[in-house]
This record gives structure tokens, C-alpha cells and sequence, in this order.
């Protein structure tokens, strides 16, 4: 790609783009086996199909029994069709949030892991209700009883991201990045240019330091070396680490200070004055 | 209508817009579907509802119209008045984002892309938010995130029923993440107002997609649309490059999300307030 106006913010910016979708990133389920121990994946929405773009089971976490919901990229050629990059259908939605229920109604907690390019825009996703699918999980998260971690591991596409990204504690690794919109689909919007994707991340501010300094998200957890992709067994201990003080945390909330909690987060998201 | 005056006051110096169209417009309008192409007599178009007496074509209206078309005697005291944009990540693109907040703002002599308003409909107290399409695409930013919410929040303390009418290209880019949260931000407010048993009608209007469909949009108790509206989650041009085909005919219209499920109901703009006004009888504790 031919970069337009290479300033270093535009680069900085542009570059962790690329590191969040680097092609040897570890995916979730890379860090499910290196976090977890007894983990079972549960399949299948009951209405329609199993979505491969999105993992979903139970597993323990240094002990303890909790729910898993995370985005799932390919790593080779086949396996990325099969799990169609990572763009979830309607149907990934519903079984996430099925997961997310059952936890709820065993009191276990749910740890969800956010790394995917966006929600898939196709013919049978809008057929299903893409947009229903990702409405309904966003209702239902916020007033899910049991505790919810959110951890952005890589690329965060706007709402097929957010869709199982609302929780009490919202981290992101330090290469990751959560915005409204690609920098590609951005820059063809606003500039109908794609080799303007640079400066439309840096526009975008999706870099993990401007999202802490919008209060997007509570803290970025540091990578090893190089980025996750050079030690994916470091990157997950460090992540695990988070892990365990965000649950211990949100648990010793009541339920009721817990859904305050979460829904005073968000409440207070936004930038505007008053006239 | 004193919310007028104290509206205009604020922004200064512009005309309010009604006048500005009466300006501006010729006696007959041509039909906008293709199909159609009728001439109409503006007056007719309007005492219409500008709906096309021919073809049934449904304009665009804007939210100070919709409101008016909504609530009794077509009054209704406006709320969160003063809530106004800001630019949180100092966003460039072909020209700054403040530059196009001013020109919407002076195009439209609002704010931001929404209208809260509160009134009677047959009768029954009730919050209408009426979104403004010729606000940058009607697009949902910190400010339209606001007024909703603020809007659930009141429904919730003054137990009355809530409408949104969605007209809107999306999430506004231009104010980036917080634009996105903007949509966990409302659709948690809406968790608490189903908590409380308290109704919430979501009328979708052309066009209705991206993130305000994939959140407040399609929360309703009910789902209703316009004829013919763009409804979806994903743009027509998005889904054609991605999976490399034509789109069949009518998809994400109205009629199309009907047929598929999606929707309780598509009404006619004409039989639109008739419906609102039975709907509310319907959730509306008997008294
Ligand atoms: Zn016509």
C-alpha cells in the first residue's frame, strides 16, 4: 500500500493496526490452552447453526470453573475460511449469549476475549438479523449477573466486537485496537481513498493509550518483547495475571454494586457540552 | 412553542427551518421513486403527510415534522435542549469535524441529530427522540447517545412510554470509540427501562443502519418500519464487495425484514399515529 502523509502519529497508529492483525498472533483459542485447564467448547446457537468465528465453552481458570466467549481467527488459508476471518453471523451472537445465560444461571463468571475484524456483512447475516443479534447482546450484558472480563487481544471491529464486550472490567493488550470503524472502511467513507487508511487511524484514535485516555478501557496490558506474537506463553501470563485481579474485584461486589458498576461505566462514555 | 425560541436563541442568528424551506421550494416536487415519477403539488404532498398519493412513496421528513406528526394537536415541549457537540478526538479528514458540526448546524437549527420531545399521543404522556437525517446522516454520536439515554432515564423516573425514531446512517465516525459505546451506553439505559416493565416502540425510518440498528433500533417491545425503508446492519456497497455478488431485489428493505422475521410490523405513515395510539392503549396499564 502506497501510505499518503506518513507523519510518525499516522505510522504509530497504522502500525499497531497491523501488529493487532499480525499473522502470528496468538488467536483465542491459543490462549484458552495456555490459560485454562478442563476447557470444553459448546456448540450451536439451538435455532440455526454453529458459528466457527465465534468459541464459546467452560473451562477452569487457576481452579475455578468459568464460562469462555471469544472471537476466533484462522491461522492457515483453511482454517481462515472456515472460521470466515473471525466475522461472526448472527447466529455466533446468539450462541455466545446462550453461554453467557447458562453461566449466569450457575453463577460462574464470564471472561470474554475480543479479536475480530467485524461482524460479517453478508446476505444470510443480514437475513438472520445481525443487527438483532447484536442489539440483544448488548441488552442482555449489562444486566448478566455474574462478573464479566472483557479482554481485547488483537483487532476490536466496532460493534462485531462489542457485541460480547460489555463486562465490569474492559483491558486491552498493548498492541490491540477497538474502533468504530476499519481504518480502510474510514478512509474509503470519508476520504474515498483506502491508502488513506493511516491517517483515518490516527484520526480514529484506536490505539490502546487513546482509548484509556477517552475511558474506553481500564488499563492495557502490557506484551512481551516485540509484541504477543514473539512469546505467546509470556503474553498469556501476564494476561492471566489481569485476569485473576479484575474477577477478584468485580466478586467482591454484590450483585447489585456489580450492575451499577457496569452500567455507570458505560453510562458515562461520551464527549459532549452543555449550552 | 416556547422550546423554539429558547432553541434558536442559542445557536444565533439562523432561521428556523420551516421558513427556510418554504424559501426555497418550487410548487411541484417530483416523486423520488424511479418507478413513479409523479409531479406532485407540494401542498398535496404535504396534506399527504408527504407520503406520494400516486405510488405511496414515503419522503423523508424531518424530526421536528415527525414529532409534530406524532403528538396530539402536533405539540410537545422539547427536553435536553442544550446538549452540544464537541470534537473529543480533534478529527481531520477532507475538512475538520468542527466545520461540519457548524454547517449542520446551521442547515438544520439543531444541535445534533436528535429531537427529544414530550407530549400527548391519544392522549396517553409519552417521550418521543426523533433522530435528524440531515444532521451529518442522522449519525449517533456522544450527543445522540446522551439525549437517549437521559430520555430512558426519565421514562424510567416518570413512568411513561418511550418512542425512538431512528433515521440514521450509523455510528458517527467522526468522534471514533466513543460513538460505538455510545450504543452499550443506550442499550444498557433500555435494559433498565425493560426491567421496570415499562414500554419502548422503535420506529425505523429510511434509512436505518449500522450501529443504530444494531442496538437501540432493534430493541423495541415493538419493531415497526416504514415502507420501503433501508433497514440493516451492514451497507448495501459493504456487503456487495465482500461477497462479490449482486444484491437480490428489495433486500433490507422494510418489506424484506417482514418477510424474514424481523419486524412486527410495517405502517403506513398515513395510519402511523392510529397505530401509535392503539399500541399505547395496548401496554398502557387499563384505567
Ligand atoms: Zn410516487
Amino acid at each position: 500500500m502506497d501510505l499518503v502523509n506518513p507523519t510518525p502519529a499516522n505510522m504509530e497508529a497504522i502500525n499497531r493496526v497491523q501488529l493487532a492483525r499480525h499473522d502470528k498472533r496468538p488467536y483465542a483459542l491459543d490462549f484458552i490452552k495456555l490459560l485454562f485447564t478442563e476447557f470444553h467448547e459448546l456448540h450451536g446457537d439451538r435455532k440455526f447453526f454453529d458459528d466457527p468465528a465465534i468459541i464459546a465453552g467452560m473451562a477452569r481458570f487457576k481452579g475455578r470453573p468459568v464460562a469462555i466467549v471469544a472471537h476466533q481467527k484462522g491461522r492457515d488459508i483453511k482454517e481462515r475460511q472456515a472460521r470466515n476471518f473471525g466475522m461472526p453471523k448472527p447466529d455466533g451472537y446468539r450462541k455466545a449469549l446462550r453461554v453467557m445465560k447458562l453461566a449466569e444461571k450457575f453463577g460462574r463468571p464470564i471472561l470474554t476475549f475480543i479479536d475480530t475484524p467485524g461482524a460479517y456483512p453478508g446476505i444470510d447475516a443480514e437475513e438472520r438479523g445481525q443487527a438483532e443479534a447484536i442489539a440483544v447482546n448488548l441488552r442482555e450484558m449489562a444486566r448478566i449477573t455474574v462478573p464479566i472480563i472483557v479482554t481485547i487481544t488483537g483487532e476490536g471491529g466496532s460493534g462485531g466486537a462489542l457485541a460480547i464486550g460489555v463486562g465490569d472490567v474492559v483491558n486491552i493488550l498493548e498492541n490491540g485496537v477497538y474502533s468504530v470503524i476499519t481504518p480502510e472502511g474510514c478512509a474509503a467513507i470519508l476520504w474515498k481513498d483506502a491508502a488513506m487508511a493511516p491517517q483515518a487511524a490516527a484520526s480514529l484514535k484506536v490505539t490502546a493509550r487513546d482509548l484509556l485516555l477517552h475511558g474506553i478501557v481500564d488499563e492495557i496490558i502490557p506484551e512481551p518483547e516485540g509484541g504477543a506474537h514473539e512469546n505467546w506463553e509470556m503474553a498469556a501470563e501476564i494476561i492471566g495475571g489481569y485476569l485473576e485481579r479484575s474477577l477478584a474485584e468485580s466478586d467482591k461486589l454484590s450483585v447489585k454494586e456489580r450492575l451499577e458498576k457496569r452500567y455507570l461505566k458505560f453510562r458515562k462514555m461520551g464527549a459532549f457540552e452543555r449550552v | 412553542m416556547s422550546w423554539f425560541k429558547r432553541q434558536t436563541d442559542k445557536i444565533g442568528e439562523i432561521a428556523p427551518p420551516e421558513e427556510r424551506t418554504v424559501k426555497t421550494e418550487g410548487i411541484f416536487v417530483k416523486c423520488d421513486n424511479e418507478d413513479c415519477g409523479a409531479t406532485i403539488y407540494r401542498k398535496d404532498l404535504k396534506e399527504n403527510l408527504n407520503v406520494c398519493p400516486t405510488c405511496g412513496y414515503h419522503f423523508r421528513i424531518t424530526a421536528r415534522e415527525r414529532l409534530q406528526l406524532l403528538f396530539d394537536d402536533g405539540k410537545y415541549d422539547e427536553r435536553d435542549t442544550g446538549i452540544a457537540p464537541t470534537n473529543p478526538l480533534e478529527f481531520v479528514d477532507k475538512s475538520p469535524y468542527e466545520v461540519r458540526l457548524k454547517k449542520a448546524q446551521k442547515a438544520t437549527g439543531l444541535l445534533d441529530a436528535l429531537i427529544t420531545g414530550e407530549g400527548r399521543i391519544g392522549g396517553v404522556r409519552t417521550v418521543v427522540c426523533a433522530m435528524e437525517f440531515n444532521f451529518i446522516g442522522g449519525s449517533m454520536g456522544s450527543v445522540v447517545g446522551e439525549k437517549i439515554t437521559l430520555a430512558i432515564e426519565y421514562c424510567i423516573d416518570q413512568r411513561l412510554p418511550l418512542i425512538i425514531v431512528s433515521c440514521s446512517g450509523g455510528a458517527r465516525m467522526q468522534e471514533g470509540a466513543l460513538s460505538l459505546m455510545q450504543m452499550a451506553k443506550i442499550s444498557a439505559a433500555l435494559a433498565r427501562l425493560d426491567d421496570h416493565r415499562l414500554p419502548y416502540f422503535s420506529l425505523m425510518t429510511n434509512p436505518t443502519t449500522g450501529g443504530v440498528t444494531a442496538s437501540y433500533a432493534m430493541l423495541g417491545d415493538l419493531n415497526i418500519a416504514e415502507p420501503g425503508a433501508i433497514i440493516g446492519f451492514a451497507g448495501a456497497r459493504v456487503i456487495e464487495q465482500t461477497i462479490r455478488q449482486k444484491l437480490p431485489k428489495g433486500f433490507q428493505r422494510s418489506e424484506f425484514l417482514l418477510e424474514h422475521g424481523m419486524l412486527d410490523a410495517v405502517v403506513d405513515r398515513r395510519e402511523l399515529k392510529q397505530f401509535f395510539v392503539d399500541a399505547l392503549a395496548f401496554v398502557c396499564p387499563d384505567k
